[in-house]
């Protein structure tokens, strides 16, 4: 047992924090430390960066322009980004519909669809979750009739993230609704946005932001060549793809970030003329989630030597789910809780890029309590925790 | 990064993991436990015999040379079979401290016999003032022309009762809960003077209370320089949290998969209680603490080499997952079970005695928070440590 990393890794880990010293521009870095909003342009040029590099594809094999970095690696890239403040890579082209593309699309869906993700051609998002259709993802009503070489799609996606931003959307439809099991008649369809009878729809959050949106499709077009695999087959390559939506679950990287910047506005603040981080009761709440992480990561990396030897991640990416998204709320929390009486004011234009303007109490505090309601999603997203705890109930205690 | 165990600690594993499985069974445990001394002889001479008692030491004095994981691989088996015996006292505390403290011929003459399963230490260190301050000591050692009068009380001590030889923490010099000024004297169990009142303790182990009153032992009987212990009691109660982290896990596993069994065998309302999603997700709690526990284990084992300052940060935070995850398994597990684990004939309920009782030695979770904080710069791990 060593759990060093080894001395490949760690010249790995220098590679990587060269490479984000060198091409991470400085203005996006700071926009992200500083918790402000990322444009459309601010997302491009940071992927084209690694398009650039080869390093866009990060969960991909080589064969499609992939890194092939083994699971080791892949957890030491997110770690220096997330330290580096990079932007998250958008999941939904290179991380999702792509590997549900190299394992069941053909080849000429392989060889269209995957260059022009890689070269940032096209912008995905996501169509599963409809107004009746959450955590019940298969009660999904989106009908996709056939009528000759294309279907027609009739219903409603929602919590389209980004989808704004996005000229193609993959969606589960509903091809057979007479199927005897909801999961059975379920297709996997890709779709233009342009394409006529598309409507986006902003819906803003609690936070006053515009991150998601509703889709409307009414009397949508497609050709029946941009359905994935077979019909009816969809909710097995929607299955797929949640395996693949939990890399980096974990989010241990982003976490480790998150306590940095809690500390040092703990260090900050005051509290009876001395710093907060040296209140007993507040320190030893960051300590609790601090320690809390350390046994994550541990687990996180247990799970990954797992899979590298060859094993399949199973139910232990619903515990890296779970843990992952309570302790990053946890440090949301606490960053709240840190900045006193200044985290009522909502300073929504302190969190453009480029803003110059007085700010309410410190010039930290804008965007934390905002965050700190933002990130509520997680433990709702990709599976809410309590299907998680299904999930590892079923599959693995075999409840 | 490679969580795999060597060749040797594969070994090692199967020679405990069959031990355990096939001669130590509950009735077995219960029945050393019941015993006057608390533990068996016979099964001690069995440790012995099977190289278990020569785990952590140098192979200079007929130690295997292990390391934090080879200690850790024991003590997890010792952890599912609840094993009473003296292992924590004699071997991992008791012989930390005379492999980190004591002369060559000392490491000879007492960790020889440790190995040969010949003689029995205990490490006489708590005082009733002390709670879990590893730097408190309050009895005193005073100088004599032939050597030195110890005097004071020592509390809880684990397996106090039935050690050949006591490691008495002893202050020469200082303040009372300074590091500085500590020593430590190897103080046999029939010394004029000393008292060793035994009693049970309620995890089905054994603890004495014990009065130095004007001890007097030779000029020999000190462990390493008289008045510079400290560093050596740090290590060896590292080493103990190690051990006693491992345990845990060995019980929780116990435990959790006990609770697992019994949910779905256990009818209510015409169905097993496991189809209850309230029950299915208390469990998952339940297994996700566990895999926390067990990462902090390792994480601990893999840490006891490290320097003093990485070394004690991993063990106060190992202690404190080790603590939590330990009290909530415990007590869902009786949850979970209902009233059939009220019982003393219900095994898992000595587990989890066992388990919360594991937060109140070498320092609880709170004592360990703080100690972590202390430890800690100010400044979270940079990206690549831990």
């Amino acid at each position: 047992m060593d759990l060093n990393y080894t001395p490949e890794e760690q010249a790995f880990r220098e590679e990587v924090r060269q490479f984000l010293k060198d091409e991470l521009p400085s203005d996006i870095s700071a926009k992200v430390k500083g918790g402000q909003r990322l444009t459309r342009d601010d997302h491009i040029r940071w992927q084209s960066a690694l398009t650039k590099r080869g390093w866009l594809g990060v969960n991909w094999p080589t064969e499609h322009g992939g890194t092939g970095w083994a699971p080791v690696q892949r957890h030491i890239f997110e770690e220096e980004c997330a330290a580096a403040g990079a932007p998250r890579i958008v999941a939904f082209g290179v991380n999702m519909v792509a590997p549900v593309i190299m394992k069941f699309g053909s080849p000429e869906q392989k060889a269209h669809y995957l260059p022009r993700i890689l070269d940032l051609t096209d912008w995905w998002c996501q169509g599963y979750s409809e107004p009746g259709a959450g955590s019940d993802l298969a009660s999904l009503k989106t009908r996709a009739t056939r009528d000759g070489d294309h279907y027609v799609v009739n219903g409603q996606k929602t919590w389209t993230t980004l989808g704004q931003h996005a000229n193609w959307i993959f969606c589960l439809v509903r091809t057979d609704p007479k199927a005897a099991k909801p999961q059975e008649g379920i297709s996997f369809l890709l779709i233009d946005m342009p394409t006529p009878g598309i409507t986006v729809r902003p819906i803003i959050l609690l936070d006053g932001e515009h991150e998601v949106n509703e889709v409307f499709f009414d009397d949508v077009r497609v050709p029946v060549g941009n359905r994935i695999g077979e019909e009816n087959l969809g909710w097995t390559y929607a299955k797929y793809l949640l395996t693949h939506e939990r890399t980096n679950i974990a989010g241990v990287g982003l976490s480790k970030e998150a306590l940095r910047h809690l500390k040092s506005i703990a260090r900050d603040q005051r509290k009876g003329g001395r710093p907060l981080i040296e209140d007993p009761i507040f320190r030893s709440r960051i300590a609790q989630v601090e320690i809390d992480l350390m046994a994550l990561e541990m687990t996180n990396l247990r799970v990954l030597a797992d899979v590298q030897a060859g094993g399949a991640p199973g139910a232990e990416s619903s515990i890296l789910k779970i843990k992952g998204t309570e302790i990053r709320q946890a440090i949301t929390a606490l960053t709240r809780k840190a900045l006193g009486p200044y985290a009522l004011p909502f300073q929504s234009e302190a969190l453009d890029g480029g803003f110059n303007g007085e700010p309410i109490g410190p010039d930290y505090a804008a965007p934390v309590t905002a965050q700190y309601f933002n990130m509520r999603k997680l433990s709702i997203f990709g599976g809410s925790n309590e299907i998680q705890k299904n999930i590892i109930a079923k599959a693995s205690l075999g409840l | 990064m490679d969580f795999a165990l060597s060749e040797e600690q594969r070994l090692l594993k199967e020679t405990v993991d069959r031990l355990v499985r096939d001669r130590y069974g509950f009735e077995v445990r219960q029945a050393a436990a019941d015993s006057d001394i608390g533990f068996s002889r016979a099964m001690w001479a069995t440790f012995a015999e099977l190289g278990l008692l020569a785990v952590p030491f140098p192979e200079a004095v007929g130690g295997l040379g292990g390391g934090g994981i080879d200690l850790m691989v024991v003590a997890e088996a010792f952890g599912r079979a609840l094993a009473v015996e003296p292992y924590l006292a004699t071997v991992v505390l008791g012989g930390a401290l005379v492999e980190h403290a004591g002369s060559d011929a000392q490491k000879d003459d007492i960790l020889g016999k440790v190995v040969a399963g010949e003689t029995l230490l205990a490490f006489a260190h708590g005082e009733p003032d002390g709670r879990y301050d590893l730097a408190h000591v309050a009895t005193t050692a005073v100088k004599t022309p032939t050597g030195w009068t110890l005097a004071g009380r020592k509390s809880v001590v684990i397996n106090g009762d039935t050690a050949d030889t006591l490691i008495v923490s002893a202050r020469v010099s200082g303040a009372i809960d300074a590091p500085d000024g500590i020593g430590l004297f190897l103080v046999p169990s029939d010394a004029k003077g000393l008292t060793v009142r035994g009693n049970p303790t309620i995890d089905g182990g054994r603890s004495a209370e014990i009065v130095l009153d004007g001890v007097t032992i030779g000029e020999d009987a000190t462990l390493g320089e008289p008045d510079a212990a400290y560093p050596a009691i740090e290590a060896a109660v590292a080493r103990g949290i190690v051990a006693l982290s491992a345990e845990a896990v060995g019980a929780m596993e116990v435990v959790c998969d006990a609770t697992l069994d019994y949910l779905k065998t256990r009818k209510q309302f015409g169905r097993t209680i496991g189809s209850f999603q309230a029950l299915q997700h208390r469990m998952v709690d339940m297994r996700t603490a566990l895999e926390q526990a067990r990462s902090m284990a390792i994480l601990a084992a893999a840490k006891l080499g490290a320097d003093r300052v990485e070394r004690e940060r991993t063990m106060s935070a190992a202690k404190v997952t080790i603590g939590q995850s330990a009290r909530l398994i415990a007590e869902e597990a009786i949850q979970l079970h209902g009233g059939i684990a009220m019982t003393w004939e219900f095994a898992p309920a000595h587990y989890a005695k066992r388990l919360v009782m594991i937060d109140h030695l070498l320092g609880d979770t709170d004592h360990h928070t703080d100690r972590f904080i202390a430890l800690t710069d100010g400044q979270a791990a940079p990206a690549g440590t831990f």
